[in-house]
């Protein structure tokens, strides 16, 4: 057998070779140009673990201690490195502790390939030993996914695989691989995907419709921009903030849109949603012309529709045709890829600003920042707050970290107060709100992105729910920085149940383990902060090590994340306490 | 809006677990679908699903654009139906006796244009193409006398404009 190095960059491969299933499976990785793949191996999967082992020095394997941490930190691998995540694993319990991960990433658009290792082909539908119906199972959640049962099939259904997960709107994939096909040996040959008849994946740009959406922001009077992560995917950052600037729109972000231009920036007007800042919310209906950019319009972004923007004319910007209109009508929709129309959209603009329009939000921020942001950033009561946290990693990382959060209470916190200078810096769970999600997502990020602190914000609800990571992080020697804001609750939750269960704290209330003795059982530097003037030293601790770090700080038990729209109310209804 | 019925048709690849994803959009929306046929189509390897809903024509949008997302669909339409002709068929197993022994049914059959597929000793086979309420009809009919056992397909149809689905696949070919 033929063992020599594909030269990765390489297209094709045309010099054929007889090689088995689970050979050709690592070389479509390396010809795809992976280097990195995340799993747990099993019976149904050890012919490629195997073939692994050969090919230990092209392709590195990370064992997470739970394939839900497998895609998850695929997950933060594809979302800071705009590359495909791959993870693996082995067929019944191992494939079906995947579908967390592959739902995140397809709420999200998360380019990843999963392969699950099957029984043999003349063992399916039986029942076997370890069977599941995983094409089944995972069919609502992924783009894409196709069972392998012949050698033959793997690279072309490899090629695909890629292809499918990382055009258009980006998304997950899987490939389950039969056993005997991991096996079986055949003539090798690779050739990459570049189309796939049925699928078309960027709509052409209809030039009469940018000419239009050019029309409305020109006579607009109160414009308003809304982005989305289609941006961040599309690779559209310095196109969207040429467009902002020339045609002087306040401009805000969605969650998974955070991060795509510098918060500093002076017409970035923050973070529209449930937990968002007060002023783009309540102008969204106030705003002429609203244009959204790569965002779908979420019902944690709009509130309740009848009352969403109706005084506006709507423009949206937008990769798939399916979210044209499904939630939000709109007067104007331009299909493609966000880059290619705003460049075309560039030159159509009139150059303005809008002092008077500007000054609104200002005005309102000004309310934000009495009522909540000054509380929040600059406690003056005893207990520590997740706000005053997050501006400390602001102030010692210059915001230049990636910030990996969770879901909950802290992560609302640090999307609202974390300081971004670089695109791709917020990895978060959006769309699927995944719990568990921080802590293995944080280790694909750093591992795609060494040269970057990465910084992980997780409750101490979420911790728990994938602490078993830590044991990768010390055996991969990963040097992320483990936040957890403890405030002894599943604060999010109970958040709800003061505001509309009459605080009747149904089992929110958390007894936690010594988290640092934790962690120090896995052999990480670890600290525990109770009193605000032990944080700046602790957190400095933290960053300046070179290693893994675990750091708990004992938050305030009962505080609650604000503003909030209640759900199902307009985003005009916005609470301030 | 107000519900209407909706033929859907869609060309897509030939491929398995194509009707798991197709049939959950449906699912997912609590959307009873009222009838669903799949075939080959006039393309070499190309297959059709002819499927039949009652919905407002704001969902059937929103339904078309997830069912043309998915990988593998070529291209998905919806028509109403004055723009298709369509047809649906069944079967009527009947007691032998009743052809012999009841002059009207006789009648019925011949009024219907329904066809008798096969006579034995003790039942025959009755087979009714046309549209629904025709079908309906025949049911109903017949029912008076007894029917061993019942089966009718889903709909078919064929749109009246054309689909242009060989230009897309020659496009991409190009
Ligand atoms: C897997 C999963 N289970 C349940 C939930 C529901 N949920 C959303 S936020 C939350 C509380 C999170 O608590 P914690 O991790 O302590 O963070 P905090 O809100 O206190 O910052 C829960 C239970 C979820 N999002 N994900």
């Amino acid at each position: 057998m033929n063992t020599q190095t594909e030269n990765k960059t390489q297209t094709t491969i045309d010099k054929t070779d007889c090689i088995s299933g689970s050979e050709a499976v690592i070389k479509c990785l390396l010809a795809e140009g992976v280097d990195i793949l995340y799993g747990y191996p099993g019976g149904a999967i050890m012919p490629v673990y195997d073939e692994l082992f050969k090919y230990r020095n092209e392709i590195h394997h990370v064992l997470t201690r739970h394939e839900q941490g497998a895609t998850h930190a695929a997950q933060g691998y594809a979302r800071i490195s705009g590359k495909v995540g791959v993870a693996m694993a082995t067929s019944g319990p191992g494939a079906t502790n995947l579908v967390t991960g592959l739902a995140d990433a397809q709420i999200d658009s998360t380019p990843m390939v999963c392969i699950t290792g099957q029984v043999a082909s003349h063992l399916l539908g039986s029942d076997a030993f370890q069977e599941t119906d995983i094409i089944g199972i995972s069919t609502p959640v992924t783009k894409w996914n196709h069972q392998v049962t012949k050698a033959s099939e793997i690279p072309e259904v490899l090629a695909k695989a890629f292809y499918i997960a990382k055009s258009g709107r980006p998304g997950p994939v899987l490939v389950d691989i039969t056993k005997d096909a991991q096996f079986e040996e055949f003539d090798f040959k690779y050739e990459k995907c570049t189309g796939v008849r049925s699928y078309n994946p960027v709509p052409k740009i209809d030039s009469a419709a940018v000419l239009e959406a050019a029309k409305l922001i020109n006579a607009a009077k109160k414009p308003m921009i809304v982005w989305g992560q289609g941006i961040i995917l599309g690779q559209a950052e310095a196109e969207l903030k040429a467009v902002i600037e020339k045609g002087g729109i306040p401009a805000a972000w969605t969650i998974l849109g955070a991060s795509a231009i510098p918060t500093s920036h002076p017409l970035n007007i923050g973070m529209v949603g449930m937990h968002g800042n007060y002023a783009p919310n309540m102008l969204t209906n106030e705003c002429d012309v609203l244009i959204a950019i790569g965002m779908r319009f979420d019902d944690r972004v709009t509130g309740n529709l009848d009352t969403y923007a109706k005084q506006a004319k709507v423009i949206h910007f937008e990769i798939d045709p399916a979210e044209v209109d499904k939630n939000v009508k709109t007067d104007v929709a331009v299909l493609g890829n966000a880059k290619t129309s705003l460049q075309e959209l560039l030159p159509l603009l009139q150059e303005k600003t809008y002092p008077e329009w500007h000054n609104k939000f200002k005005d309102l921020y000004a309310i934000e920042f009495e009522k909540v942001i000054k509380d929040d950033l600059h406690p003056t009561k005893e207990g520590l707050t997740m706000g005053e946290v997050l501006k400390e990693i602001n102030i010692q990382t210059n915001g230049n970290a990636a910030i990996v959060s969770d879901v909950g209470q802290h992560q609302m916190i640090a999307c609202r107060y974390a300081k971004f200078n670089k695109t791709k810096s917020n990895i978060t769970s959006g769309g699927l709100g995944t719990m568990g999600f921080a802590l293995p997502a944080a280790i694909g990020a750093k591992m795609a992105a060494p040269d970057r602190e990465v910084v992980a914000i997780i409750g101490d609800g979420g911790y728990q729910m994938t602490i078993q990571e830590l044991g990768t992080i010390f055996q991969q020697k990963v040097p992320v920085k483990i936040v957890v804001l403890n405030n002894e609750f599943l604060g999010m939750v109970r958040q709800w149940q003061q505001l509309f269960f009459d605080k009747r704290y149904a089992s929110t209330e958390m007894t936690n383990p010594d988290f640092v003795a934790i962690a120090k059982g896995y052999f990480i530097d670890a600290q525990k902060v109770t009193k605000r003037k032990d944080l700046k030293a602790a957190v400095k601790e933290m960053i300046d090590s070179d290693g893994p770090y675990f750091l708990e700080v004992r938050v305030e038990k009962e505080a609650n994340v604000f503003p909030m729209i209640p759900s199902g109310a307009s985003v005009s209804d916005i609470r301030l306490s | 809006m107000e519900e209407e019925l909706y033929t859907v048709s869609v060309y897509t690849e030939n491929n398995i677990g194509l009707l798991n994803r197709i049939s959950a959009i449906f699912q997912r929306r609590h959307i009873n679908v009222e009838s669903l046929n799949t075939s080959a189509s006039e393309i070499d390897g190309v297959s059709r699903f002819t499927i039949v809903v009652r919905v407002t024509e704001d969902q059937i949008k929103k339904i078309i654009g997830q069912i043309d997302k998915q990988i593998e669909v070529i291209k998905a339409y919806y028509h109403r139906d004055e723009d298709t002709i369509y047809q649906e068929s069944c079967l009527f197993k009947i007691k032998s006796d009743l052809l012999f022994e009841e002059r009207q049914i006789q009648n019925i059959i011949k009024e219907s244009n329904a066809r008798i597929v096969t006579v034995n000793k003790e039942f025959f086979v009755l087979e009714k193409s046309g549209r629904k309420e025709e079908i309906d009809l025949l049911h109903r009919e017949l029912s008076v006398f007894g029917i061993m056992q019942f089966t009718r397909s889903g709909r078919i149809a064929v749109t009246k404009e054309e689909m242009k689905i060989s230009k897309m696949l020659q496009a991409f070919n190009q």
